[in-house]
């Protein structure tokens, strides 16, 4: 098999059944790709040896027949997930040389299903950021790139997730999403990104940005490698308080299924000022699409969405300065001494987070101090409840909402941005799905004329995962999405 | 009242509210899965949450809810079927979270009372505020480095109680009584040990001073009290420091103090730190914390009987002084043994027997109830011997002693030693008449009108029985004798 | 409302995070912009709406009372910075 890298996650399952390819095979030419678009720095931490080790167990799953649902697939692990004797370090340096005794539910999952663990992608540091350049270890880069070749984000905070996987250096990758750190990269680099249900996919051993709003989920090449990748890592967790027990869907067999009699919502409320035209024209697309396959399009209202961005710019800070008070030097990661107790953990922590870091810290902790709690927080909870409400309402009539994935395409790398604020505006778009807790996907639905991705949103009811697998099916076969990036491993297609 | 103090400027008077935290009894820790046990080594009983690994998540302890839940009904207070988990953010070294743990606005218990006995009998109802579980923090030791600090995290997220009382206290005894009657309320419903040595049960008290009736002083908080004994040392100190602060036209700063167990004086803490704001807000690792009126009622119906109501029923039924039915109430294993040992007896006579003679010698021989050498039943059978005239009080406690020593059986002590009562009314009379003869003259004086001597008569007789004659027969004998002839 | 040098510096203490002087005046306004971002939900009438913590809408579930875990010293000091006979090990702490 000559384009092993060509394959799909499905595809190279099948070839693997069929012995036509072994998983050393695919794990070395993953590793290969790796090595080749290092340039990308979408890799934090290359782990060959331990590929190979784990294809080498999954051949002998294999020719005894005892394969899993991933087994033989290699994937890479976003840096926030901890990994059991493997560096794990948020892309922060005041995690550096962290070696976790533990491996994260999601990838025990992963890895029980087969799955072979190339190595850690690059992130935001702490997951806070839009385009992966917040990341200790530099920005991973965007495979794509437009007419002037420079060099373009991959969206973040899965940056290097969405990066490898639309390089062919990873076949499969994890990624989380606080507020579109999986739908926005995902966009950007014209792959397949699922935000699943709050609760669907335990949180136990990620690395915690906002708790309430964290969730892991898969990036894939297509909508039925996601579907698969998904239910291998979904699973109920005591160890996660907020993990659910609701039963999974069949998600592989909704891939398929069409959207023939489903009706889908066009919320008006998804525009925004500065939001480029050929955003809109493919959004206007994406509902053309679905018509034609035979779903019922209805307008619909979700009045307090411009409220999201806000609220969620209160809540994730608040709740991540907590989460982040736990990085102190005393017990793990990087300390930098001093005389006091006090003076090693301001001299610690302002070595340890970056700029970014620091400064949703230093918001989160004025919002919960004293005389501000009710003014930020306790208002920002209150409009969450307003923009829950919203969704529920819209789902009384509807089973999915389709809207645009992000205002724009990628942006170039080191963009400078003097205001933050900007630079939030990346999440207008998924920020409102993990304010409510709803599973969101992204689907590569088209190019701008630059060239570069843009990818459809579809949003729908809690665990109804099935439903967004549907609609994606029909989007992504009707978008014929076939592009490859430049800089992609193995060169263009 | 007599818990005025008075001062040089006149009296004050003194108001004191108690937080106590009690850590709650069970097998593991309240979000994790390591033991709370006791004297392991360092972070020995550490898992991986409690050392605050990064993506470790928290899942709550069962028993641990429903331990808060029994003594929320213990002290007759409302239960709230959702409670909150919130944050307590902070920084210090044996916090590894960077945050406690802890209910702050829905607390699982809300408000109730509890009943203390004072000395003379006299009884007051203490408000409580709440009650709300929370995380232990681990241990900082100071003395193995010069420059270090050592840091053991074998407590942290052990469940603990935190119990607010309303500032209803007015005396450092009325806090102590608290304090007591709590434990013993901890005690007997087994959701702590109670013991305060270990630091199981410790107490914050927040005391100020005002002019009778006036308004409220400001407060100060002593914290981290693990004795009886220091709670009553560190509210009376603190209450002279306040009055000479204020006498001398000083205010007091709200501030929080620690007591020096050696020089039994309160100070300020070193570490008094800019002004603590704790930026709490609800754990969203936890979800709102719903218990149902069944679970509840379950653990209602399965409640052990309390102290109060055993000294109500002490007191009604049986007779008993306010005294010994607090005093036998105090202990779960005492109010057990009084039981038994009373049960079929007379159980004035057993009480006093009880709180006389066995706690002194209890006392005497520092041993406790666990391992006395009489066991209640044993007891029980030396009060029938008197109650059914077999044996005397006075021969009683001769009894009782050679049991605590020898752990035998009273009726087979007695037996063995021959000291059964003599209530044969022949030997009696004849014991009488031994004695008239031999003390006519003062038969004679009697007759004549000194009545006094009739004690004298009881006395010669009960000698020469030995003690063993029945003082009632010889009563009657010796009267129809004398009176009769 | 909108936040000052000492304010930032307050912050900063709370966070336990070191910021030099000349970093608080920068860091003050950029905090503003955000705040005052953020101060658009000031337009959102929140009269009688309560406030949403957790979206699952199930209850905390709770686990029995036994010990799973501990006994694991080596875990929990694999990554330590400074340790020393099973402790961690911090600058001395006054209390």
């Amino acid at each position: 098999m000559s384009d092993l890298l060509g394959l799909n996650a499905v595809a190279a399952r099948d070839a693997l059944d069929k012995k036509a390819i072994s998983a050393v095979e695919l794990a070395t030419a993953y590793l290969g790709a790796a090595e080749a678009t290092a340039g990308l720095n979408n890799y934090v931490a290359l782990t060959a040896d331990h590929a190979l080790a784990m294809a080498a167990e999954s051949d002998k799953r294999i020719a005894s027949g005892e394969a899993g649902l991933l087994e033989g697939l290699p994937i890479g692990v976003k840096d926030l997930f901890c990994t059991k004797g493997v560096s794990s370090t948020a892309c922060s340096n005041i995690l550096k040389g962290f070696v976790p005794p533990y491996e994260s539910t999601v990838t025990a999952n992963l890895w029980a299903a087969g799955g072979v663990m190339l190595g850690k992608l690059n992130c935001d540091e702490f997951a806070m950021g839009s385009g992966n350049e917040t990341s200790a270890y530099g920005p991973a880069i965007n495979p794509w790139q437009g007419k002037d070749k420079v060099d373009l984000v991959p969206g973040g905070s899965s940056g290097g997730s969405a990066s490898a996987v639309a390089a062919r250096s990873a076949l499969l990758a994890t990624g989380t999403d606080t507020g579109g750190s999986i739908r926005q990269p995902a966009a950007f680099c014209g792959v397949v990104g699922l935000k699943p249900t709050y609760g669907r996919c335990s949180r136990w051993g990620i690395v915690a940005f906002a708790s309430s709003l964290d969730q892991a989920g898969p990036f894939t090449r297509t909508v039925a490698d996601n579907a698969l990748m998904m239910t291998a890592m979904a699973s109920h967790d005591a160890k996660d308080s907020t993990s659910t027990q609701t039963p999974l869907q069949d998600l592989i067999g909704a891939v398929g299924d069409g959207v023939k009699g489903m009706k889908i919502g066009v919320p008006k409320e998804y525009v925004m000022d500065g939001m480029d035209n050929e955003v809109v024209t493919l959004w206007e697309q994406g509902q053309a699409w679905l018509r034609d396959a035979g779903a019922e399009l209805i307008d619909v209202s979700l009045p307090h969405t411009k409220y999201a961005l806000p609220a969620y710019y209160i809540i994730a800070p608040a709740e991540a300065s907590s989460n982040l008070a736990r990085y102190d030097g005393v017990r793990y990661g990087m300390r930098v001494d001093a005389e006091t107790l006090d003076g090693m953990y301001e001299a610690t922590r302002a070595a340890g987070f970056g700029d970014e870091v620091q400064r949703r810290i230093m918001i989160g902790t004025y919002v919960l101090s004293a005389g501000y709690y009710d003014a930020y927080y306790l208002k920002a909870q209150k409009v969450r409840r307003l923009i829950k409400a919203d969704f529920d309402a819209a789902f009384q009539t509807v089973d999915a909402l389709l809207t645009p994935a992000t205002p724009s395409a990628a942006f170039p790398v080191g963009r400078k941005i003097d205001d933050p604020v900007t630079n939030f505006l990346n999440d207008v778009f998924t920020v409102p799905a993990n304010l409510a807790g709803l599973p969101g996907i992204s689907v590569p639905g088209g190019v701008t004329s630059d060239g570069l991705p843009l990818g459809l949103q579809v949003l729908g009811r809690p665990f109804d995962e099935a439903s967004l697998y549907r609609v994606a099916g029909v989007l992504e076969q009707a978008a014929g999405f076939t592009m490859t990036p430049a800089r992609m491993a193995g060169g263009a297609a | 009242m007599s818990d005025l103090v008075t001062g040089r400027t006149g009296d004050w008077e003194v108001v004191i509210g108690l937080e106590v935290h009690a850590q709650v009894s069970s097998k593991a820790k309240l979000f994790s899965g390591a033991s709370a046990s006791f004297g392991s080594a360092p972070n020995e009983n550490v898992s991986l949450v409690d050392a605050a690994m990064p993506g470790m998540l928290p899942v709550i302890n069962r028993e641990c809810v429903y331990q808060a839940i029994r003594t929320g009904l213990g002290l007759k207070a409302q239960i709230n079927l959702t409670s909150v988990f919130d944050r307590k953010n902070y920084f210090y070294a044996d916090l590894p979270q960077g945050y406690q743990i802890s209910q702050f606005k829905d607390p699982i218990v809300g408000e109730g009372s509890l009943r203390i006995v004072m000395a003379d009998g006299s009884t007051r109802d203490i408000g409580i505020e709440r009650l709300h579980l929370e995380q232990d923090a681990g241990k900082s030791m100071h003395d193995q480095h010069p420059t270090k600090s050592y840091i053991d995290l074998n407590r942290t997220g052990v469940a603990l109680m935190e119990i607010v009382s309303r500032p209803d206290m007015r005396s450092a005894a009325e806090a102590a009584a608290y304090v007591r009657k709590l434990r013993s309320i901890l005690r007997y419903l087994g959701t702590c040990d109670g013991n305060m040595e270990e630091g199981s049960l410790r107490a914050d008290v927040n005391v100020s001073v005002r002019r009778p009736g006036g308004p409220l002083g400001t407060r100060t908080e002593t914290k981290n009290l693990n004795s009886l004994r220091f709670i009553q040392l560190a509210i009376d100190h603190e209450v002279a420091r306040q009055i000479e602060i204020i006498e001398d036209g000083g205010t007091i700063d709200q501030e929080t103090r620690l007591f020096d167990t050696a020089t039994g004086a309160t100070r300020t803490m070193r570490s008094k730190e800019d002004a603590h704001d704790y930026r709490y807000f609800p754990d969203p690792d936890l979800l709102p914390m719903i218990v149902t009126q069944d679970e509840v009622d379950a653990l209602a119906s399965a409640l052990p009987e309390l102290p109060d109501d055993i000294r109500d029923r002490l007191m009604g039924e049986y007779g008993l002084s306010a005294y010994d039915a607090a005093v036998i109430t105090e202990e779960r294993d005492t109010a057990r043994y009084y039981e038994a040992a009373s049960d079929g007896r007379d159980r004035k006579l057993v009480a006093n027997w009880m709180t006389v003679e066995l706690f002194g010698a209890l006392n005497k021989s520092g041993k406790s109830l666990e391992n006395c050498p009489i066991t209640p039943e044993k007891l029980g059978e030396l009060v029938g011997l008197i109650s059914d005239g077999t044996i005397s009080g006075r021969i009683a406690k001769d009894v009782f002693a050679d049991m605590f020593e020898t752990g035998k059986g009273a009726a087979a002590i007695v037996d063995e030693k021959g000291l059964k009562q003599v209530s044969d009314s022949g030997a009696i009379e004849t014991l009488i008449d031994q004695v008239l003869a031999a003390n006519q003259d003062k038969v004679d004086d009697y007759r004549g009108g000194k009545d006094k001597l009739f004690g004298f008569f009881v006395g010669q007789v009960m000698k020469e029985s030995g003690g063993q004659a029945n003082p009632g027969m010889v009563n009657q004998i010796l009267r129809s004798k004398l009176d009769g002839a | 409302m909108s936040v000052d040098k000492t304010t930032v510096a307050k912050i900063a203490r709370l966070a336990r995070i070191n910021v030099p002087d000349e970093r608080l005046e920068p860091l003050a306004a950029e905090l503003n912009g955000i705040l005052n971002w953020i101060a658009e939900l000031d337009e959102v009438n929140t009269d009688n709406v309560e406030p949403l913590a957790s979206v699952t809408g199930h209850a905390l579930p709770m686990r029995d009372d036994v010990v799973t875990d501990g006994n694991r010293l080596d875990d929990v000091l694999s990554n330590v910075p400074e340790g020393a006979s099973g402790f961690f090990v911090v600058p001395k702490v006054v209390e």
